[in-house]
């Protein structure tokens, strides 16, 4: 008997490490996942991952309405009314000093952070089953500041945390609940791409400033958020909306 | 397979409706569970009620040091080693206006949560297998300042998260998780009798009109708060640490 049985879920950045090992995780516990990810040979990599007929695909800008009307009706079509919903889409922007910041990467992260997860809850909610869990990927940088090189990433992952909170209160009524996730660093691509950027701003190794910051002394795998996602999902978390779980190894403690 | 497999795990204030929710949901998930609580006939009736091979009971006063190392060394001689350490028990504190609170009670509660939790930790840790969790059972009022009626207890609620952050800071070299669990209004014996007084203090129906300010509109179940425990205790959260879980049905947001 598996946590998620016959629940259907959405997750974009389905491909991403994060996205992917919640999706195998879902499916384990009973649900079918359609993945959402921009590139389709992502998707048809990370679906060929984890087989079997629970997972569908379907390619989308998270920051487009007809693209997010599109997967949330090819889900629909597919599995029937949604259960969870992960709003999970991100990307990085760059590692520059605000006032080198440019106007349009600046744009493209709010784009897809915070208009990704608000057009993913204003469509997504008419087709969800009440009683469903809406999860929104934050950040450790969604409740505190970086080292001041990621402005667009920090705004827009704070940005997230107010979107979930006034969510939460209008879903409440259909007791759908809506929370963020915040992860700390990251054992991924992702990261790895960001901590790249430190190391140029900070001329020291970016991971290892992060790790000495970090009370567990290292970074999350991906399967660590994964399974905190699934806690929201699922029933074990029935009386938390509105919340804020931070998932960072101790580091904003 | 349970998520707590070959477990030991002391659950304080064990009798009551959290801990003895959390208890069963511990049992079943396969672990072995020491229920603490104040008096010697309340341990019994849980024991009883749990009715497991795999429960014990103890009776201690969580703020006293002696009954503290009394309770760890009791599981440890019973069982090994712990890995889940529920630092749970509380007192009500007393619905009373700031200016004439009552000192003996002030200092009580204080005494019951903050430094329960404390002794728990100092004691605890010592003798918690690596990789253990410690889960202090904070409140709503732990992070909100209630309707300034109870003064005691809303210090001891927010102190506690002092307790767990410094603990989990403390804590991490060994790999042992500490986190906070901040449950909202509850359906229980406990919290009616808190409501019942401020209903006579205030002339207001408090049960109603927290249900008007929830979002879920309605108090929780133990169970539910049982839930997030599992949460806690279980590899499910293994990059949690030094975290507030808020399982408030959304007050807060």
């Amino acid at each position: 008997m598996g946590l998620l049985d016959g629940k259907v879920c959405v997750i974009t950045g389905g491909a991403g490490s994060v996205g992917l090992a919640s999706a195998r995780l879902f499916v384990r516990e009973g649900a079918r996942v359609m993945l959402v990810d921009l590139r389709e040979a992502d998707l048809a990599r990370a679906a060929a991952e984890i087989g079997g007929g629970a997972v569908a695909t379907r390619t989308a800008d998270v920051s487009r309405v007809e693209d997010v009307k599109g997967y949330i009706d090819a889900t629909v079509k597919q599995f029937g009314k949604i259960d969870v919903l992960f709003s999970n889409a991100g990307n990085q922007g760059v590692v520059t000093p605000v006032t080198d910041y440019p106007e349009d990467v600046f744009d493209s992260v709010i784009a897809v952070h915070v208009r990704g997860a608000f057009l993913a809850c204003k469509y997504g909610l008419p087709q969800m089953n009440d009683g469903g869990s809406i999860i929104i990927t934050s950040s450790i940088v969604g409740v505190r500041g970086d080292g001041g090189g990621a402005c667009a990433y920090v705004t827009a992952k704070h940005a997230q945390v107010g979107l979930m909170r006034s969510v939460a209160k209008g879903a409440a009524r259909r007791n759908i609940r809506v929370n963020t996730l915040h992860p700390g660093p990251i054992d991924n691509e992702f990261q790895l791409r960001i901590e790249q950027g430190i190391t140029k701003l900070a001329g020291r190794d970016g991971t290892e400033l992060l790790n000495e910051a970090i009370p567990l002394h290292r970074h999350a795998r991906p399967d660590e958020v994964a399974r905190s996602a699934l806690y929201l999902a699922s029933d074990l978390s029935s009386f938390t909306t509105g919340a804020t779980l931070l998932v960072d190894g101790g580091m904003s403690a | 397979m349970g998520l707590l497999d070959g477990k030991i795990c002391i659950v304080t204030g064990g009798s009551g409706s959290v801990g003895m929710a959390s208890a069963r949901t511990f049992l079943r998930e396969g672990g072995e569970v020491m229920v603490v609580d104040l008096r010697e006939a309340d341990v019994k009736r849980a024991t009883d009620a749990l009715a497991s091979p795999n429960v014990a009971g103890f009776a201690a006063d969580v703020s006293d040091a002696a009954q503290t190392k009394a309770y760890i060394d009791a599981t440890v001689s019973r069982w090994g080693k712990i890995d889940v350490l529920f630092s749970n028990a509380g007192n009500p504190g007393q619905a009373a206006p700031l200016t004439e609170y009552p000192e003996d009670v002030f200092d009580k509660t204080l005494a019951i949560h903050a430094r329960g939790a404390f002794l728990a930790c100092k004691y605890g840790i010592p003798q918690m297998n690596d990789g253990g969790s410690i889960i202090i059972t904070s409140s709503l009022a732990g992070v909100r300042g209630g309707n300034g009626g109870n003064i005691s207890y809303i210090t001891a609620k927010h102190a506690q998260i002092g307790v767990m952050r410094a603990a989990a800071r403390a804590a991490a070299a060994r790999n042992i998780r500490v986190n906070s669990l901040n449950p909202g209004p509850i359906d229980n014996a406990f919290q009616t009798n808190i409501e019942n007084a401020i209903t006579k203090m205030t002339g207001v129906n408090a049960t109603e009109l927290f249900n008007s300010q929830i979002p879920l509109k309605r108090h929780g179940h133990p169970d539910e708060i049982a839930g997030v425990a599992l949460f806690l205790a279980s590899s499910l959260s293994s990059f949690v640490t030094g975290a507030v879980l808020m399982a408030d049905g959304g007050m807060t947001s």
